[in-house]
């Protein structure tokens, strides 16, 4: 089955005001930089972003954040970003913080056609508020629901027409369950191959949860906290 | 004296035992992996996706697509493994991960912990910690017995938002090692070199029990 389309303007040209989106990554690590450019170049607002970070204030979802693209941004972890801790205080963005176990589940319950379930992440917290507890082996559990979006945006190393994906490293982190959870994924890889070339023994993404696929240009992969250690 | 940041990853690394997988939260948590004991074998999870995560990269080998929790770039020992986001929380919330290590702001002597938000401050949001918290089977707390200024953050009552209730079972800090029990609040185990009991009884707010002589710390 051929999936691919040109470039991240052919993959989002449908993406519209107001529509939630999931899109892959922790911190800066295998975010879809390519269709994080396009949605800024295109300048679609009121979205719902669902994504573990929000970029950092130049990169990433902070580059949208700026351009207040961003209505609401629904994450675990949202330091090193002035612009956004600046909008949420103010009221002009909706954050709502979840744990992070949470978030992962509800983006693959989506995926998986379970509509929630009980965690105990979160039980006595603010996060419990307004939630159903029920006690499983005598330990209180919250319900969590599973995610709605309208597209998932991913990132992978390698990829092929079938959208088949393969992810390096720790860029996996959320992107898999992303791609399983979107009305529609899209995914951008480094490397667009032959259907073969992949070996099925090693694909994490199974094409089946992806509608668009396209070879990303150009990535600046930074790395947010450079940390090394000295030869001796 | 007290124990400073390495002193108190020092301590911490004696509880570690043979076999365990160790889920390390950032800033003196991390410090840890440096005094791991030379007779055990151990493997460090970090939630992003990591089983066996190693050292920092040398210079010239850092790896965008390599990081850790807290973003910093790191590598892999032989024998790691890589996955998604819901893997690596199945393994936490199904207690594969034997310790979790963590910092906090308050901890509360029926073992509540607040580490994510100080209201109108402070909202970086709770990343992992409230996964973490709710399911691990030990959890130890790295932290200063005070805070900058020089208040207990060992309390009756947690004042900030909590990460979790009745969680944490051991708390390392610079002057002491305490016991979280199940009634009857904290219960001192051993103090750092030099600290007096009467020192740490003046700067621990919460119920505190002192019973007979409390061994100093032995750290190299």
């Amino acid at each position: 089955m051929n999936k691919i389309v040109a470039n991240a303007e052919e993959a989002t040209k449908d993406i519209k005001d107001g529509m939630t989106l999931m899109l892959g990554g922790f911190g800066l690590c295998g975010i879809p930089e390519n269709c994080i450019s396009q949605l800024v170049k295109m300048g679609v607002k009121d979205l719902t972003c669902i994504s573990n970070n929000a970029g950092v204030d130049d990169f990433g979802l902070g580059l949208l954040l700026q351009k207040k693209q961003i209505k609401k941004m629904i994450s675990s972890y949202v330091g090193e970003n002035d612009e956004f801790e600046r909008q949420m205080l103010s009221g002009e963005l909706d954050v709502e913080l979840i744990p992070q176990g949470t978030l992962a589940e509800r983006c693959r319950a989506a995926g998986a056609g379970i509509p929630a379930f009980f965690t105990p992440a979160g039980y006595g917290t603010e996060v419990a508020e307004g939630k159903e507890v029920r006690e499983f082996n005598g330990k209180p559990h919250i319900l969590e629901h599973a995610f709605e979006a309208d597209f998932a945006i991913v990132k992978a190393w390698k990829g092929d027409r079938n959208g088949n994906l393969i992810y390096k490293g720790t860029a996996r982190n959320f992107n898999p369950m992303m791609a399983m959870a979107g009305k529609i994924t899209i995914a951008e890889v480094e490397e667009l191959v032959e259907p073969g070339e992949l070996d099925p023994n090693f694909i994490h993404t199974p094409g089946i949860f992806v509608q668009r696929i396209f070879q990303g240009v150009n990535y600046e992969k930074r790395i947010e906290q450079r940390t090394v250690r000295q030869k001796e | 004296m007290a124990l400073d940041k390495n002193g108190i990853a020092k301590r911490i690394a004696q509880e570690l035992q043979d076999g365990w997988y160790v889920n390390l939260g950032i800033g003196i948590p991390t410090l840890v992996a440096n005094y791991i004991p030379n007779d055990i074998e151990v493997e460090f999870q970090s939630e992003n996706g990591i089983l066996g995560m190693g050292a920092f990269p040398y210079e010239g080998e850092e790896d965008a697509d390599l990081i850790n929790a807290g973003k910093q770039t790191v590598t892999l020992v032989p024998g790691a493994a890589l996955f998604d986001s819901a893997t690596s929380f199945a393994m936490i919330r199904g207690r594969h991960v034997q310790l979790t290590v963590l910092g906090a702001m308050e901890v509360a002597d029926n073992g509540d912990i607040a580490n994510w938000k100080i209201p109108g401050r402070m909202v970086k949001g709770m990343g992992g910690a409230m996964d973490l918290v709710a399911s691990a089977e030990n959890i130890i707390v790295a932290m200063q017995h005070t805070n900058k200024k020089g208040e207990s953050k060992l309390l009756k009552k947690c004042t900030l938002p909590l990460t979790g209730v009745g969680c944490v079972k051991k708390i390392v800090t610079d002057l002491a090692v305490l016991e979280v029990t199940p009634n009857d609040g904290f219960k001192l185990l051993e103090r750092a070199p030099g600290v007096s009991v009467e020192e740490i009884v003046s700067k621990t707010e919460g119920r505190l029990i002192v019973d007979g002589d409390v061994p100093e710390m032995k750290i190299d």
